[in-house]
């Protein structure tokens, strides 16, 4: 009797899950055993869209993703995945087939020689050197670089204009920056090779977000790496060093696609938004998502999209 | 906090709580299918028991972000698959339930076993209908802790950018957001609160002997 | 299979701030404070709920709730609200602290056998006296078990702390998978793994030595009791195998 009263129970339970399965998985947008970069390639005309770890590649991401759908593409926006160093690998496989992403560091990753700094002189470098199956569309006149940035304050105690007027005082000073910044070309290695700047500590704080901010803002560092189009930094009153030796690139915004994903219309439709991202615009995406209500972050694409005309 | 979030992004939170729900139990149900012959075996044999429970406890120390990274290199997954986590949190269950298992059989009074043999039972009748159910209240007691246990893994696993409530942590991480972070924890605590009930539940109906009639 | 170790083989990863035995400091450091300031509050709640009589359910219950806390919500939240400093990290593993140290303090004070107590109130101490004369060396073992359960728990998780930017070895395996540097996460995953171990091994022996040969036995089971009730052995209420973590 228990046995049967058991096993009842234990059937009942199982159906729980399995329903809930469904649940999570037809609302999930894909099944929660196949998410992520494990799914094998998509099928053929489903584009997986990817995006990294900071909140302007995932607007973007969903810029590329809603225009494509709009003219009847089927597309995959995927969870973000991660930094380039975890994304690139997830594209060459297929697990993810387009990705929005920045010349210069991109060139930096794939050619870690590379000396190009110049926004055109990138991308030249770039669609010559970027690896089967993968390519890159037209670059947008948008742009956003990492920059060394002090507060206010700590700018006009030391007098700093640029980098290089670091270098005298770096050996005190904590840097704070995402993990990768220590050992990317043109991260704490360029800035010493370039400037001559050496730090006395990193602190992987996050990748250009509230925690670097924060950091800056209550002392934990000193000096941080933080984007360009981040309104934080006007927000906050930061100083941007100059880099007047270029050891930030160029780095403007471009589409990193697998080829085979690439048919004529896909590039047509992205090469059209590409045609209309700005810097401004960066900026302006990023301030409305970073507001205090927390716009959904396709919510603010899709308005993106419509100001546009796309 | 903004509350309006909440309505605004349903979509995102069902799906979120019901890939964790998956994630965490599947290992539970797997774990609990592995442990119970494991631990019946430890159970019976001292030199197996000499075996299983130590590896078991140190497979339960290993913390978890370790084993979510080091599984890849060891199963051939890529780093972001979720089935890292399924697999992880099934070895965490069995290291649990196993030590669970092999006391609570270990616990069935020899007096009873040894009538139900009087009585005619086989063995294999005898361990489903006799020793398994005496043994029910300590499962329970292990697939508890197995189930809050993992519920509360599973948000570990969005550092390896797996789904689940943990992705409203880091998404609310990165973009300064408590609402997000917070409706996350709540969720996760509720969630792992329904399931110990459901197994507390559970419990009391596969052991009607222990209430009739109990001197607890 | 060596590319996978490189990193532990590499001298240049054991000195200096990011090294790795800096590293283990840290990390061991983290653990420490969030130890205290779970002992500070878990014991002495265990211990009086234990010694009254009352409260045990509701000892169980929060027990559990805070059990199901994820450690990574709360460290993000904690973070963002009060910013990048000691504070929220002991927090957020202290509160993963007292769970174990609550419910090992709870069973054990509570399970002290009441002829002891008995006798001890007959001999005219007051309940002070009792508890801390009587019933907390008794309790011992399961408060040690308890504390062990924690000490665990909290190692395990400070790895997590990684992630919001503090250090210790979870600073290997964060950074590690930022840049997929499989022997980098290799080494934290393995040094993280020994530490929990070490300290594991030393708790154990540690328990053996402070607790008193009488009580090496650990729990209270009358053979009676095997035969009328359902098998459930002390550790039932206390549902904490000695080695859970996280």
């Amino acid at each position: 009797m228990n046995l049967r009263r058991s096993l009842t129970l234990v059937a009942a339970g199982a159906a729980l899950v399995l329903g809930l399965t469904a649940c999570g998985g037809s609302s999930g947008g894909g099944s929660p055993l196949g998410g992520g970069s494990s799914q094998a390639p998509a099928a053929n005309d489903t584009i997986r869209i990817g995006s990294a770890d900071f909140v302007e590649s995932q607007i973007i991401a969903q810029i590329y993703g809603q225009a494509l759908q709009a003219k009847g593409v089927k597309v995959d926006i995927t969870p973000p995945v991660g930094s380039r160093e975890v994304y690139f690998p997830a594209l060459t496989d297929g697990s993810i087939d387009l990705i929005p992403d920045y010349t210069g560091t991109l060139l930096q990753y794939i050619n870690k020689q590379a000396t190009e700094t110049d926004s055109e002189a990138v991308y030249a470098a770039l669609q010559k050197t970027v690896p089967a199956p993968l390519t890159v569309l037209n670059k947008a006149a948008a742009e956003d670089k990492d920059a060394v940035v002090v507060t206010s304050g700590f700018a006009q105690q030391h007098n700093l204009k640029s980098i290089a007027d670091l270098a005298p005082i770096a050996g005190t000073m904590a840097f704070g920056g995402p993990s990768e910044f220590q050992t990317r070309p043109d991260g704490i290695p360029g800035i010493e090779k370039t400037y001559g700047v050496k730090f006395k500590s990193f602190s992987a704080l996050d990748t250009g977000g509230p925690v670097t901010v924060k950091g800056l803002n209550d002392n934990t560092v000193q000096a941080a790496d933080l984007f360009t189009t981040d309104p934080s930094i006007e927000a906050n009153r930061f100083v941007v060093l100059e880099d007047p030796k270029n050891n930030f690139a160029a780095q403007n915004v471009v589409p990193l696609i697998n080829s085979g994903k690439a048919t004529d219309q896909v590039k047509q439709i992205l090469n059209a938004v590409q045609a209309k991202l700005t810097t401004e615009g960066l900026v302006e995406l990023n301030r409305t998502a970073n507001g205090a209500d927390k716009p959904n972050l396709d919510t603010v694409a899709k308005s993106w999209l419509a100001q546009n005309g796309l | 906090m903004v509350w309006g979030w909440i309505p605004r992004n349903t979509t995102l939170i069902v799906g979120a709580l019901g890939t964790h729900v998956v994630l965490a139990l599947i290992p539970v149900l797997v774990g609990l299918v592995i442990a119970v012959p494991l631990g019946w075996l430890a159970s019976r044999v001292p030199a197996l028991r000499a075996i299983f429970i130590p590896t078991a406890s140190v497979l339960y120390t290993i913390p978890s972000l370790a084993v979510f990274i080091v599984l890849p290199a060891i199963l051939g997954t890529q780093i972001l698959d979720p089935l890292n986590v399924v697999v992880a949190l099934t070895i965490y269950t069995v290291a649990l339930l196993v030590r669970s298992v092999a006391d609570a059989l270990g616990a069935v009074p020899a007096l009873i076993v040894a009538a139900a043999t009087a009585m005619g039972y086989r063995p294999g009748r005898r361990f489903v209908s006799v020793e398994l159910p005496l043994a029910v209240p300590v499962l329970i007691a292990g697939l508890r802790v197995a189930a809050v246990s993992n519920i509360s893994l599973v948000s570990v696993g969005a550092l390896i950018g797996v789904g689940g409530l943990g992705q409203l942590f880091t998404e609310g991480y990165q973009r300064d957001f408590p609402t997000e972070i917070l409706t996350g924890i709540v969720l996760t605590v509720l969630l792992a609160l329904v399931i110990d009930g459901i197994l507390v539940v559970v419990g009391r109906f596969a052991t009607p002997w222990a209430r009739a009639g109990a001197s607890t | 299979m060596t590319l996978l170790f490189s990193y532990l083989f590499d001298p240049a990863h054991w000195s200096g701030p990011g090294g790795i035995p800096a590293r283990v400091g840290e990390h061991l450091f983290y653990s420490v404070l969030a130890l205290a300031l779970g002992a500070i509050v878990a014991v002495p709640l265990g211990a009086f709920i234990g010694h009254t009589h009352r409260g045990g359910f509701l000892v169980v219950g929060t027990a559990n709730g805070m059990r199901a806390l994820p450690e990574l919500g709360l460290l993000t939240l904690l973070v963002l609200l009060i910013g990048i400093n000691l504070l929220p990290v002991t927090i957020a593993l202290a509160v993963l602290a007292v769970p174990p140290l609550l419910a090992g303090t709870y069973s054990g004070v509570r399970n002290v056998d009441a002829g002891a107590v008995d006798a001890a109130r007959g001999m005219g101490m007051r309940e002070w006296q009792i508890l801390t004369k009587v019933e907390l060396p008794n309790a011992l073992p399961l408060v040690l078990g308890g504390f062990r359960a924690a000490a665990l728990q909290v190692i395990a998780t400070a790895a997590v702390a990684a992630y919001v930017s503090f250090g210790g070895l979870g600073r290997l395996l964060i950074d590690g998978l930022k840049t997929l540097d499989y022997s980098q996460m290799a080494a934290g995953a393995i040094m993280v793994a020994v530490l929990a171990l070490v300290v594991e091994g030393l708790l154990a022996l540690v328990q053996r030595a402070v607790v008193s040969p009488g009580l090496r036995g650990g729990g209270r089971r009358s053979p009676t009791a095997e035969i009328t009730r359902t098998a459930v052995p002390a550790r039932a209420d206390n549902p904490e195998p000695a080695g859970v973590t996280s």
